[in-house]
């Protein structure tokens, strides 16, 4: 025992499929520690925040201190900011149209671009065959550059309880920083928000988790049911091997992905928890570790040494258990870990045809994937909805089909390079 | 030709077992749960209906239209009869149209997206798996990773990061459907056309996923025959490397002719899943909307077109798997 695990431990493949997953296992198990918001809580008003760290507008004004820095290039920032590349080359072709000579319009030009803008714009000017749509597109930019070479402080004004007019309370100057550590409310959103407003962080890791126990589940139920009746068939033989293999070969061609649409179709959407996905998906995929199992042990039936323990009297749960399991070890685990990754992605495939778990207590990776597009992030580009969930399901899968090779390799010399 | 008509028949034999299987298991699954079906039915229909007459009327016909009020026997003997008019009923969701219309528009879409991917992914995958173990080297060293991470990747994920990159980002190809929104399908030129590049991403998509698997099957099979005895046997008779690679892949593709045929459902479903995700007109999408219109009929006759494709194609190919292994005539003959 312990020379095979220094073994498996001694292939390359194994050992960084087996720190993959160890990795995804560790961050779902240590984050919820850490963060210990629900995952599913909408905190965001709208769709699909991009990622970013939030800071309160109300709090950094209302900050305990303010300091000052004097940064050079904090009025060029500020006005890159508001004044796209974009934006510069629509003033150019709205300066140009009202007869202004593109030879002086200079696009980088910041202060002169404006001064020109400033002299000549009228946003109740007609350009000839200029649509409506643009014609706002340009009052929306005039809007938003007013004041913008400005060196006034904003104004905070506050009402007056009495009369109603507002009163200045104070001003923010251009070189007024607050430092994010005195701010009451930072929130840190690395993968942005969803489309219903919850943070998809939080949501993923949970996601992740609650998707590796319906993997666990399902994998751990298949391999039940295949390595019993794979033993059955295989070590008894006869009639039970007969109805086992007739059985086995129809399962083996009526394609799986069918009888779970079937079944959690007709399980219905109430009843339908996590749990429930995975003992479904546990009992339509243990065909292929029952005809694995059975040729194996078929194979292990007539050796020496099992012959040696049916004559010495010992009985068929003692010989199955002590002769031919230990022989199938190694590949009931291999079988195992590909049940897992295959039952992981099982229920991605069944959530995306909106079959899924039921979606008010938990997260799964395919439930996250079926409102990622059903709410079309990947057509709208919000690659935060989508992307770390496929990367996630991606990783997964492949440290242990890594793990799985690396087993292989060592089971199975042929295939060693 | 004797011991492969035997083989043809048993093979024949087998293929309308799990089909009547199949058809049984689609007939009982949803009749086995707990709860009456018509009920459920009729509550998701009714939702928001405060007339109780009213609701009773719809849980009437639904019972007539199912003859759930009838013994299970005589149930099925009315489903068999309808299925072999080819009857399925009316469509809940989409309710003018006959479900069998319904698939009947769908179908073709299906299969002229998935077996042709699945073929040419298989064919690319194994020249690549072969190529791999024979050049060894630094082809197999890139060549596998990439293969274990590819076969690994959901369909539906390849699917939508090929979307995102050629149809989003680059705009190379449109994004959904079978063919252009302002189309009617007819046989002009610009509606082949456009049918032609909506084709291209659903297709590759299927293709690259299937070209994982088939590489990493077909390269430790390819490992495992050139070791063979038979293999250096040959060599030391002087036998030409290039006749003997010839030998070696022939060999080591049985394997995954039989391969094929065992994961063709599997590839179906991963498939039909990647559809959904370009909302290509066919089995998948229509799939999706049964579910998402909890349109019952079109489920249930869906799943049964669904197998009947899979177990169809699977039949083929051991058909020609036993044209192809001569040692299929050998066995039977005697």
């Amino acid at each position: 025992m312990q020379h095979t695990l220094r073994q498996v431990f001694h292939s390359g493949k194994f050992v960084v499929g087996f720190a993959i997953f160890a990795a995804i296992l560790l961050i779902v198990i240590v984050y919820p520690l850490i963060i210990t918001d629900s995952p599913l809580q909408i905190i965001g008003q709208g769709t699909f925040f991009p990622p970013g760290i939030y800071v309160n507008a109300y709090d950094s004004i209302n900050a305990p201190k303010t300091y000052t820095l004097n940064l050079d290039n904090a009025a060029a920032r500020r006005i890159a900011n508001k004044l796209s590349p974009d934006d510069r080359v629509a003033m150019k072709e709205w300066l140009v149209a009202a007869g202004v000579a593109e030879s002086q319009i200079d696009t980088l030009d910041t202060q002169k671009l404006l001064t020109q803008w400033n002299s000549t714009y009228r946003p109740d000017k007609q350009i000839e065959g200029m649509t409506i749509a643009k014609l706002r597109y340009y009052q929306r930019v005039n809007d938003s550059i007013a004041g913008l070479l400005s060196t006034e402080p904003a104004i905070i004004a506050a009402k007056k309880p009495d009369t109603g007019a507002l009163e200045a309370v104070g001003a923010v100057k251009q070189s007024d920083y607050v430092n994010i550590n005195q701010v009451a409310n930072v929130r840190a959103l690395p993968l942005g928000t969803d489309n219903f407003g919850r943070d998809v962080l939080t949501e993923l890791v949970r996601a992740t988790g609650v998707s590796l126990q319906i993997g666990f589940v399902a994998g751990i139920i298949a391999t039940l049911i295949g390595l019993t009746l794979g033993l059955a068939a295989g070590y008894i033989g006869g009639l039970v091997d007969d109805i086992v293999m007739f059985i086995t070969n129809l399962f083996i061609v009526i394609p799986s992905f069918v009888l779970l649409i079937l079944i959690s179709f007709s399980i219905g959407q109430d009843k339908r928890g996590a749990f429930t996905v995975a003992m479904v998906i546990g009992f339509t995929s243990w065909v292929w570790t029952a005809r694995a199992v059975r040729s194996q042990v078929i194979s292990l039936r007539n050796r020496d040494h099992v012959n040696l323990s049916k004559l010495s009297g010992h009985s068929i749960p003692h010989i199955i258990l002590t002769d031919i399991l230990p022989y199938i070890a190694s590949y009931v685990v291999m079988a195992l870990i590909l049940q897992i990754s295959s039952g992981i992605l099982a229920e991605a495939g069944l959530s995306i045809l909106g079959l899924g778990p039921r979606t008010t207590e938990v997260p799964t990776l395919g439930l996250m994937m079926n409102w990622a597009m059903i709410y079309q992030a990947h057509i709208l580009e919000k690659w935060w909805a989508y992307l770390p969930v496929l990367v996630t399901i991606a990783l997964i899968t492949f440290s242990m089909n890594l793990m799985n090779t690396g087993l292989d390799q060592i089971f199975n010399p042929a295939l060693r390079d | 030709m004797k011991g492969y008509r035997k083989y043809f028949l048993n093979k024949l034999g087998w293929f309308a077992i799990t089909f009547v299987f199949a058809f049984l298991l689609n007939f009982i699954l949803p009749r086995l749960m707990p709860g009456d079906p018509v009920a459920a039915i009729v509550a998701r229909q009714a939702q928001g209906m405060s007339n109780s007459t009213g609701v009773q009327a719809i849980y009437q016909q639904y019972t007539e239209l199912f003859g759930t009020n009838r013994p299970m026997l005589e149930q099925f003997f009315l489903y068999v009869r309808n299925v072999l008019q080819g009857n399925f009923g009316f469509s809940f969701s989409q309710y003018p149209r006959t479900v069998a219309d319904v698939l009947g528009s769908s179908i073709g879409w299906t299969l002229a997206l998935q077996f042709p991917a699945i073929i040419v992914g298989w064919i690319i995958g194994n020249s690549l798996g072969a190529l791999a173990a024979y050049l060894k080297g630094g082809f197999d060293k890139i060549l596998m990773p990439i293969s274990i991470f590819v076969s690994n990747f959901p369909a539906f994920g390849m699917a939508i990061i090929l979307m995102v990159i050629f149809g989003v980002r680059l705009k190379w190809f449109p994004t959904s459907g079978g063919y252009g929104f302002d189309l009617i399908p007819s046989a002009s030129w610009n509606f082949i056309w456009s049918a032609i590049v909506h084709y291209q991403l659903p297709f590759w998509s299927i293709v690259v996923i299937a070209i994982g698997g088939q590489a990493i099957g077909m390269r430790s099979m390819s490992i495992y025959e050139l070791n063979a005895d038979y293999v250096k046997y040959s060599r030391f008779m002087g036998i030409k490397d290039r006749k003997i690679v010839g030998y070696v892949f022939r060999n080591a593709m049985l394997p995954q002719v039989t391969g094929l045929a065992l994961s063709i459902g599997t590839m179906v479903g991963g498939a039909l899943v990647a559809e959904i995700i370009f909302s290509y007109p066919g089995l998948g999408t229509t799939l999706l909307n049964a579910v998402m219109g909890q349109d019952y009929p079109l489920i249930s006759a869906a799943t049964l077109i669904v197998t009947l494709m899979v177990l169809s194609a699977n039949f083929i190919i051991e058909i020609l798997y036993g044209f192809i292994d001569p040692r299929i005539k050998a066995t039977q003959a005697d």
